[in-house]
């Protein structure tokens, strides 16, 4: 009797198993910075396909990078930036997108095809661009803010924010001193490495996505900021204000690829489909404040988000701007730096 | 025959936990002291080294090794002076009071800990709740947020159960008779703390040092959300070594100094409590 009862039970428990794998819909892992989406989008796209998106969020790209190459979770889709894209690539690490098969890929600015870290446009379809520079609060920065040299200024000695991220800290540093933000050479980093320790005492913290929300909340005055955010935080703090140094900054586009690992690699193009979509794009870039790669999103824009020279700074700012490559095995020098700086 | 089949019934019992502990202890820990004595060759492949090691010895990080190791002694120091005289208050309360207090010492813990983390934020900022009082009652606002004394304060409240637990259960077991026998041989009350109490508590003394030094040593999320990513202790760079720069070799030599580090204190420990067994005072 027992065993009878045992087989019941087992044949029972396979059975439960085999009708979950037979029911299972096709789950989309898409990896994107946090709050770089309008999520309702996602809701959207799982109406209309019927694919189920699984949606996790990364605060920079190194840590994106450690837990693709890793391999923990297979990820379908991911939003890294131009210098961590070539470096993807240069590891074989991402699968070939034929991007002229999109609905809308005319609707896409040419100026962000074929850019040095992905020159014949092959892995990546662009997502958004920006740079970063200085957000303030105008009621406590009473010294003109035109130059990265603020951030050194003792007079706001713990009331600056700097990023936690190797590459957008060196880069302050470099621009600075009048460097390239792509610097090979050791002398150029070491003088970078020596600048922002000299600069730890005056910070008040290094942020990732809370940057923004701390000086919306009044708890620092200068930071260094993305454009988006600028954009997105000003709407909640009046008294902030942004600007790009005059020393210029980093333009950055921000891709949708698709890993190797990928084992949904259809549904994820249709998932890049689906936000290159005109209407779709312009959703997430009023959302989330950045600049779209996407001419026709752009058109639908109202003038006056098209014409704010926060997120689309004028032809003369962009010309200063210096866009992030990959350094190859030197990338090591600046972890090293960077270790250095924060464990000072 | 009955007590060879449970013999051989506890062995069976045992593997489960064999098999545990090989999947997530052993396997994982030779994998970390691999990791530690290699380094990537460029042509791909590994090489047996001790550069890992060696690297740790530069300035930079044995300076995150000192600011880490004074800090949890610090936080240490502070949860045995203010959880002492709390475990003994609950002791000698009445049955009822007793239990309510060890409930509400405890009942902080049903909450996730990074949310209790993230709430010290919003009352230590410049324009949090302290400063708000601060500023009421008429006095100059403080920024504690990201500075040394924010991480402190956020060890202290974090692991000062972990203090006042062993030290409540070692010190209810100390027997009324003993210190009415102290009193009869006319001890005043100071010596019979000092000769009498203090000695007997000690078990639940040194577990509690240990179980409040071991996660403070190796914390990381305090000091990166109370302490801003200023003052990087050994939790961090062993998180940045694995998830943002990605050198686990280097990660995991210093994840191996640290298990020696806590192995050596603890040994310490063990040592001063003279043969004493620590299962006395250990509450788990």
């Amino acid at each position: 009797m027992k065993k009878v009862l045992k087989l019941v039970l087992m044949g029972l428990f396979i059975f439960t198993l085999l009708v979950g794998c037979s029911k299972k819909s096709v789950v989309l892992n898409v990896y994107n910075w946090g709050d770089y989406i309008d999520e309702t989008v996602l809701k959207d796209f799982e109406k209309e396909t019927g694919i189920k998106i699984n949606y996790e969020t990364f605060a920079t790209n190194e840590d994106m990078y450690i837990k693709v190459k890793q391999g923990g979770t297979k990820y379908d889709v991911i939003v890294p930036s131009d210098y961590m894209i070539a470096r993807m690539i240069r590891e074989g690490l991402l699968e070939k997108i034929d991007i002229r098969k999109l609905k809308n890929y005319e609707a896409l600015d040419k100026r962000f095809l074929g850019l040095q870290f992905d020159p014949k446009s092959e892995y990546s379809v662009p997502y958004m661009w920006g740079t970063f520079g200085i957000l303030y609060n105008k009621k406590k920065v009473t010294d003109p803010v035109d130059s990265w040299a603020i951030l050194w200024n003792p007079k706001y000695k713990k009331q600056i924010l700097m990023m936690d991220s190797v590459r957008d800290c060196l880069a302050v540093a470099f621009l600075r001193l009048g460097f390239s933000i792509n610097s090979t050479n050791k002398d150029e980093l070491q003088k970078a490495k020596e600048l922002l320790i000299q600069q730890k005492p005056l910070v008040l913290a290094y942020v990732g996505d809370n940057g923004k929300d701390m000086m919306a909340a009044g708890e620092a005055s200068l930071a260094m900021c993305w454009s988006g955010d600028a954009v997105t935080v000003r709407k909640q703090n009046p008294d902030l204000a942004y600007v790009i140094p005059k020393e210029g900054t980093n333009l950055w586009v921000d891709s949708l690829v698709i890993p190797k690992t990928s084992e949904h690699k259809e549904e994820a193009f249709r998932f890049i489909d689906f936000l290159n979509r005109p209407e779709i794009a312009k959703r997430n870039v009023e959302f989330i404040g950045y600049a779209t790669p996407n001419r026709k999103a752009f058109e639908l824009l109202p003038p006056e988000v098209q014409k704010d020279p926060v997120a689309y700074p004028s032809n003369e700012i962009l010309q200063r701007c210096q866009v992030y490559i990959d350094l190859g095995p030197f990338l090591e020098e600046y972890n090293k730096a960077w270790t250095e700086i924060k464990g000072q | 025959m009955r007590t060879r089949a449970s013999r051989q019934t506890r062995n069976l019992l045992q593997y489960p936990y064999i098999l545990w502990s090989t999947l997530f202890i052993v396997i994982p820990l030779a994998l970390i002291i691999w990791y530690s004595f290699t380094q990537p060759v460029q042509t791909g492949g590994f090489q047996f080294s001790t550069s890992n090691y060696r690297r740790f010895f530069e300035p930079v990080y044995l300076r995150v090794m000192g600011r880490s190791l004074i800090l949890a002694i610090e936080a240490t120091l502070i949860c045995l002076i203010v959880g002492y005289p709390a475990a003994m208050i609950i002791v000698r309360l009445g049955l009822r009071w007793r239990n309510t207090l060890l409930l509400l010492l405890v009942l902080p813990m049903w909450i996730n800990f990074l949310l209790r983390t993230y709430s010290w934020m919003v009352l230590l900022g410049r324009q949090g709740v302290l400063n708000q009082f601060l500023e009421w009652i008429g006095l100059p606002p403080q920024s504690i947020l990201y500075s040394r004394a924010a991480v402190l304060i956020g060890m202290v409240y974090n692991f000062l159960p972990f203090m006042i637990l062993p030290l409540y259960t070692s010190l209810s077991r100390i027997g009324k008779e003993q210190i009415e026998a102290a009193e009869d041989l006319g001890a005043n009350r100071f010596d019979v703390f000092r000769r009498i109490i203090l000695p007997l508590s000690l078990p639940g003394i040194l577990t509690g040092t240990t179980m409040v030094f071991m996660p403070a040593v190796s914390t990381f999320v305090i000091s990166a959300l109370l302490g801003g990513g200023q003052d990087m202790l050994i939790g961090n760079l062993i998180e940045q070594q694995f998830l943002s720069t990605g050198d686990w070799h280097f990660g995991s030599a210093v994840s191996i100094l640290m298990m020696v580090i806590i192995l050596i204190s603890m040994a310490i420990v063990s040592v001063t409590d003279k043969g004493r067994s620590l299962e006395e005072g250990n509450l788990w």
